[in-house]
């Protein structure tokens, strides 16, 4: 009887949510209740069309070729390019609401709800289904073995994406712990640490059950990033709840040993989420697309340690010059110097391993967008460290300079990256020729290049004209401008920023017509990219 | 162990292994890069025997420097001051007047006094000073309150309406809403910006003046010109504090809207005061 046991928890998942409603405590909670059951019910209703009562088949034959699970991760690719552009739309939404703030529609789209509403949605939303996506596809090939758990991979699929939806909504409705990148309350991180538990046994039940020898590169920075991003999330979010049928939480910490919990939690979601994960990701495409080996073994295990031993404890550079006693405030800083190099393992590692082929970077958009997301990679994480050094940090900290850093890394690495390995998976995975449009392919690229290089240079002189007006001392030791002068000064950076961001979410929806059409199975007649081999064919 | 491979292009042998077809080169980690990481170590040594570092059981490294941020501060702010020492300590002896009187010392204090107020006043009176709906503009010559530099020394100093401060400025205007009846309200509205400005009905204007005369003159004056020494705003000058036309003043007369400000001396000190108050006085409606 498929599905029935599915159906039912669905149900009575449903049912306690209009329970949570009807006795909710306050009016938010009651609200989001409402949210839970309405998402519950369609998902239940959905599930019960599906029900059969004849016998399960002894091995599911939908999966893909070779045995492997393929069609979560197909789900997981559509979920990341919807909520990809989700994301960015959003963002340029909040980049409009800075330079307009009579965008702020009060109250459930002003920029104090909207801002991590973008946040969550590129970091966790697209991030996080690309990470899972091709965790999965990696996993499954570089093991040789089918994904652990059977229908495990479906439940961390859309149990995650049921705690996006909670969040999001959550945000909207003005729920929130007030923690930067960790706003969902207490029922919400709960069920993510149910989530990511289910993830995190899929995964090393995978890696267990392999049939290969060793462990890939790419699974131990997949593996580091599950496993530090569990703890992160569960001692960040340490907090009591007012009523268990309430919105409100008290976090476990206090003052300034709060406010580095949250930046030792801050800093590594930067670090284990968007560089360790996506350095697996990085590890496994790169080479596949270019049909390269990776060019140093020796180097992934040194800055692969390296790197996860250092990261840890480069939280405290985010609180340089508060509270925080001095001798953390040194720690953080020198070990984000020490991080320099071993992230830069990584793009010579990526860089490097193109060696022999480097034509392809002409050849090949896709091969170009990968080169550039090292690119971003290698020039954020340079930025970082040199950011974090104290009389650096005393000009950039608070400023538009951080926004900027933040998105060359996000933009550039995390985005550039993630849509080559969507290029590369969307014909794999839907066994088709070629994608669609590898002319739409190169459009991308250059749209998504331009909007980071706009976005990350007028932040550059944003940020670094805020800082200097902030200091700003006349001849005779009085401040200059007032706060309300310095914000007025960034009106024309702030459109130009939204312009940035336009262009990269203009590439988005091209990406995203052109995965739609891939999968539809047309195929785009155009001239091939001058230099290319005769219809591209993917590295095998 | 996997059997040996040679990489054809470059020539460089393989680590062995495969996963689905991803090989692995066994080059070398690249000279540079782990000199410059072993630089950086010993940088990050060096700079943590300088500076508070090293958690211990109950204290932590000092730093051969001696550095703390908490000193670096304070000797900052100290030099500042010192800097600044050779006029405010002239500034703290001398009379608003006398203040006035010097040249030099009066430019300091303009500039002092401007620096003062965009971290302090802005918020509400904005940038330029001109103000805006409920906080007035002080840049023309209309005061509540009095605009010689020792009513607005008085102002800044104790604030309006500051509770816990005895010599706060403080005026109540009653809400007429309770005493008068609707018609005489709006006629004396009429009345009121019949003065400087167009009714929307000229035939309640004379009804209104005598409404004014019986309830509103004892503090406005019979010429509605205000009366300082009970902050009543002169009504007759076209400057509206808490909005224009008949309606806002209609509201004003039902249920007044009282506005209140800090008192700054026990925030600032008498020298940042004084210095503010020649910065006010001198931005166009100083008396």
């Amino acid at each position: 009887m498929k599905y029935m046991t599915e159906t039912i928890v669905l149900a009575v998942g449903a049912f306690l949510a209009l329970l949570g409603a009807a006795f909710a405590q306050d009016k938010l909670f009651e609200a989001h209740m409402w949210v839970l059951f309405f998402v519950l019910l369609a998902s239940t209703l959905v599930m019960v069309r599906r029900v059969s009562f004849a016998p399960a088949v002894a091995v599911a034959s939908s999966s893909g070729d070779e045995g492997y699970f393929d069609d979560v991760i197909k789900y997981g690719v559509i979920a990341t390019v919807f909520w990809g552009v989700v994301g960015f739309l959003v963002g340029v939404v909040i980049a409009l609401q800075l330079a307009f703030p009579d965008l702020n529609i009060e109250p459930w789209l002003n920029f104090g709800r909207t801002r991590p509403l973008h946040t969550s949605a590129v970091i966790f939303a697209f991030g996080g289904n690309a990470l899972i996506a091709t965790s999965f596809y990696v996993v499954q090939r570089t093991s040789r073995a089918r994904l652990f758990g059977g229908n495990l991979g479906w439940f961390v699929f859309w149990g995650y994406q049921l705690f996006i939806v909670m969040a999001a909504t959550g945000y909207l409705l003005g729920i929130t712990q007030g923690r930067e990148y960790a706003e969902p309350e207490w029922y919400v991180d709960l069920w993510l640490t149910v989530v990511w538990v289910a993830y995190l046994i899929a995964f090393l039940g995978t890696i267990m059950t392999r049939k290969e020898p060793h462990i890939y590169v790419a699974n131990w920075f997949f593996l580091s990033f599950i496993v530090t991003v569990a703890m992160l999330h569960i001692v960040n979010n340490l907090a009591v709840p007012v009523s268990f049928l309430g919105v409100k939480s008290y976090s476990a910490f206090s003052g300034v040993q709060d406010a580095l919990t949250q930046w030792w939690y801050g800093h590594n979601a930067v670090g284990f989420f968007l560089t360790a994960g996506f350095l697996g990701m990085m590890y496994y495409f790169v080479p596949k697309q270019v049909n390269r080996p990776v060019y140093s073994y020796r180097l992934s295990i040194i800055h692969f340690w390296a790197l996860i031993f250092m990261y840890i404890w480069a939280g405290p550079h985010h609180l340089h010059y508060t509270a925080l006693p001095d001798w953390a405030q040194t720690l953080g800083m020198v070990f984000s110097i020490m991080l320099w190099m071993p992230s830069w393992g990584g793009m010579i590692n990526g860089l490097m391993t193109l060696s022999g082929a480097w034509d392809k970077i002409r050849t090949d958009p896709i091969v170009r967008m990968m080169v550039m997301a090292i690119a971003f990679y290698g020039m954020a994480t340079f930025e970082g460290p040199m950011m974090s050094i104290k009389s650096v940090n005393s000009l950039s900290h608070y400023t538009d300079w951080t926004i900027g850093h933040v998105h060359s890394g996000a933009l550039g690495w995390n985005g550039l990256i993630t849509f080559g390995a969507i290029y590369f998976l969307v014909p794999k995975l839907w066994k088709r020729e070629r994608l669609y449009s590898i002319r739409m392919v190169n459009w991308h690229f250059w749209l998504a290049t331009l909007g980071i290089v706009v976005y990350a240079a007028v932040m550059w002189v944003a940020g670094i004209q805020q800082g200097l007006m902030w200091r700003e001392y006349d001849e005779q030791g009085f401040l200059v401008y007032s706060f309300a002068e310095t914000v007025a000064a960034m009106f024309p950076y702030y459109v130009l920023r939204a312009v940035g961001g336009g262009l990269f979410l203009l590439g988005a929806l091209i990406m995203a017509y052109n995965v739609t059409m891939t999968i539809l199975g047309y195929q785009r007649d155009e001239a091939p990219i001058p230099g290319a081999a005769p219809a591209l064919q993917p590295a095998e | 162990m996997a059997e040996k491979h040679i990489d054809e292009i470059s020539g460089v042998e393989t680590t062995g292994h495969e996963w689905d077809g991803i090989r692995e080169l066994n080059n070398p980690m690249p000279r540079w890069w782990v000199w410059t990481f072993y630089m950086t170590i010993l940088w990050a040594i060096g700079y943590t025997i300088a500076f508070p570092a090293w958690p211990l059981i109950s204290d932590t490294t000092k730093g051969m420097l001696g550095w703390s941020s908490r000193a670096d501060i304070a000797t900052e702010l100290a030099e500042a001051k010192q800097a600044q020492s050779a006029f405010t300590d002239r500034i703290a002896k001398s009379s608003l007047q006398e203040i006035l009187a010097d040249p030099q010392l009066s430019q300091f204090a303009v500039s002092g006094g401007a620096s003062a107020f965009k971290v302090n006043c802005a918020q509400c009176h904005g940038s330029g000073a001109a103000g805006g709906p409920g906080f007035p503009n002080l840049n023309d010559d209309d005061w509540v309150w009095g605009g010689t530099v020792e009513d607005i020394y008085q102002t800044i100093a104790h604030g309006i309406r500051h509770p816990g401060d005895d010599e706060t400025r403080t005026s109540e205007m009653p809400a007429f809403g309770e005493i008068l009846e609707p018609d005489q309200i709006k006629r004396v509205a009429a009345y009121v910006v019949s003065l400087t400005g167009k009714p929307s009905d000229v035939a309640l204007v004379e009804p209104g003046k005598q409404v004014f005369a019986d309830n509103c003159a004892a503090c406005h004056g019979e010429d509605a010109k205000g009366n300082r020494e009970m902050g009543a705003p002169d009504l007759a000058d076209a400057i509206w504090l808490k909005g224009e036309g008949e309606a806002a003043i209609a509201a004003q007369v039902r249920s007044p809207k009282h506005g209140v400000m800090p008192a700054w001396l026990p925030r600032l000190g008498d020298p940042a005061v004084k210095q503010l108050a020649v910065f006010v006085h001198s931005l166009g409606g100083g008396e």
